[in-house]
């Protein structure tokens, strides 16, 4: 966007609700939103302590292991469902139905199975996830141009050579959107996983803090967690388009 | 069926050997009858067009010898030995020229070596001779999408020859590209198939570009598809590529197919 012939840069906007939140904090209109300026000198001075940092990796480690589980298992199985027609028919409607299902009703099931640890919160991660990652990848795959998959055939491709060097590559471009977005519902997992399960991490944190009506320090934390999902989110489209020029010719 | 005996019969002479032949070849798409009891010979180091109107099996009947389709019933015999799939002898070029856009030029004319397992420094020393060969030098770290459609297509003639097949299989290859460049293709391509000793296989469903490049015609009709007749141009291969288009054998060739196609074109 252009104002007085200035180009802005990418989402100046933000500075202009940054204003807005700093004149409500400061009219003092509610005790839950303090202004701007004192979440970011509570920031500050927490991102350092023991508390948080030890709050920060239990959250990254659970984020990661969910994620990378959901990469590992989604993108093979999305790719198969794309190719193979049974295993489409048996295994469609099972993603269908998970990436619609409120999840947050069955976590209570999983910690039965599963127990109160770490383990239950990267499930839960997963189960975020990865339905969004399989059913992309399987559209990638459907929209693939037939004379690719012959011409592979046609010069002897073993069905190994196939799959990577042929159907990985052609749905890339789907494939990085839907680990775009199961990355950021991962965050929504991650955190509810810990509010739910077993009260660690940036879950203990907001629990902690909201529980003694510390609001700076609940939205400290939240800005810290919204700003590393849309970093990996903003990576993850820079990759995107990095390989969007091929997904028209495929 | 009587053509078939007769288009069996119209080889020149004992000394023509017979690389690629389909013995009865016979395919259905459930109810419509693609291709019935189809018989033809291609002769080694020669190029026979599949010449026909649209819908005629010409294509069907290409990625059957190719492997890519297996025919309900009869058999293909590529050099002697009956075809169960695709194979190192044959190498298919596409119409829509089916390269890697991931890739750049080099490894999408290596990649037919690349999935025999070549080593990577001598697969791209093959590729890197053929981009040459097909006018492409200069281009080897390209990607698809910033050649034209002549050029890619020039991409998907040196992977089907850097994989060294004795049979050429080309699935209407130049029609996705410009008229001027056609043209250069075609006189490309007949003196590919004079320096190479290959066996090309050629679909196209241009009569003009049939007779131009061609040994061997065959034409097929549709429903179900059947070789009609099958045409040997003979007077005007040695002329030069300057004179084809203006000697009466040519025209007389390509008025005589318009005639027998005409009815089966809607």
């Amino acid at each position: 966007m252009k104002i007085f012939g200035y180009q802005l840069p990418g989402m100046s906007s933000l500075i202009l609700w940054g204003v807005l939140w700093e004149i409500v904090g400061r009219m003092g209109v509610t005790f839950f939103v303090p202004p701007l300026s004192e979440v970011l000198q509570t920031l500050y001075s927490i991102i350092g302590t023991p508390a948080f940092v030890k709050a920060l990796s239990e959250t990254a480690y659970a984020f990661f292991m969910g994620v990378t589980f959901s990469i590992v298992i989604g993108i093979p199985t999305g790719i198969l469902m794309g190719k193979n027609r049974l295993l489409d028919e048996l295994l469609l409607p099972w993603v269908n139905i998970f990436l619609s299902a409120p999840l947050t009703a069955l976590v209570p099931v999983l910690m039965v199975l599963f127990g109160f640890g770490m383990k239950s919160i990267i499930i839960t991660t997963i189960l975020f996830a990865v339905w969004i990652i399989i059913l992309n990848s399987r559209a990638g795959v459907m929209q693939i141009n037939r004379s690719l998959v012959e011409m592979a055939h046609s010069f002897g491709a073993s069905p190994m050579d196939a799959f990577i060097k042929i159907y990985f590559w052609a749905a890339l471009p789907e494939i990085l959107g839907g680990v775009r977005i199961g990355v950021i519902r991962a965050v929504k997992g991650v955190i509810i996983g810990q509010l739910l399960i077993s009260i660690v991490g940036f879950g203990a944190l907001f629990e902690l803090y909201s529980s003694n009506f510390l609001m700076s320090h609940f939205w400290a934390v939240l800005i810290v967690l919204f700003g590393l999902a849309f970093t990996i989110s903003e990576f993850l489209a820079y990759l995107e388009r990095r390989v969007a020029y091929y997904a028209a010719s495929r | 069926m009587p053509q078939t005996s007769n288009a069996l019969a119209q080889h020149d002479g004992p000394n023509v050997e017979i690389s690629v032949s389909t013995r009865n070849v016979s395919k259905n798409y459930g109810n419509v009858e693609a291709l019935k009891d189809l018989s033809l010979d291609f002769p080694r180091g020669q190029l026979t067009s599949l010449l026909g109107p649209s819908g005629c099996g010409k294509t069907t009947l290409l990625k059957i010898i190719a492997g890519l389709l297996s025919p309900d019933s009869g058999e293909i015999e590529v050099n002697g030995k009956t075809v169960t799939g695709p194979g190192p002898d044959r190498a298919f070029v596409f119409q829509d020229f089916a390269l890697l856009p991931w890739a750049s030029v080099i490894r999408n004319v290596a990649f037919g070596l690349e999935l025999r397992g070549v080593a990577k420094s001598e697969r791209e020393d093959i590729a890197r001779k053929y981009i040459l060969d097909v006018g492409l030098g200069g281009f080897e770290n390209s990607y698809p999408h910033e050649l034209s459609g002549g050029m890619r297509q020039r991409v998907g003639l040196a992977r089907a020859l850097s994989v060294d097949a004795q049979v050429l299989l080309m699935d209407e290859p130049f029609s996705a590209v410009d008229e001027q460049t056609r043209r250069k293709f075609q006189e490309d391509l007949l003196s590919l198939v004079q320096n190479e000793s290959k066996t090309f296989v050629f679909v196209t469903h241009s009569i003009e570009e049939a007779v131009y490049v061609s040994d061997q015609i065959a034409i097929l009709l549709p429903r179900p598809s059947r070789v009609s007749e099958i045409i040997r141009p003979s007077g005007f291969r040695h002329k030069g590529i300057d004179n084809i288009r203006r000697d009466s054998e040519y025209l007389d060739i390509v008025d005589r197919i318009w005639a027998s196609l005409r009815s089966y074109v809607e």
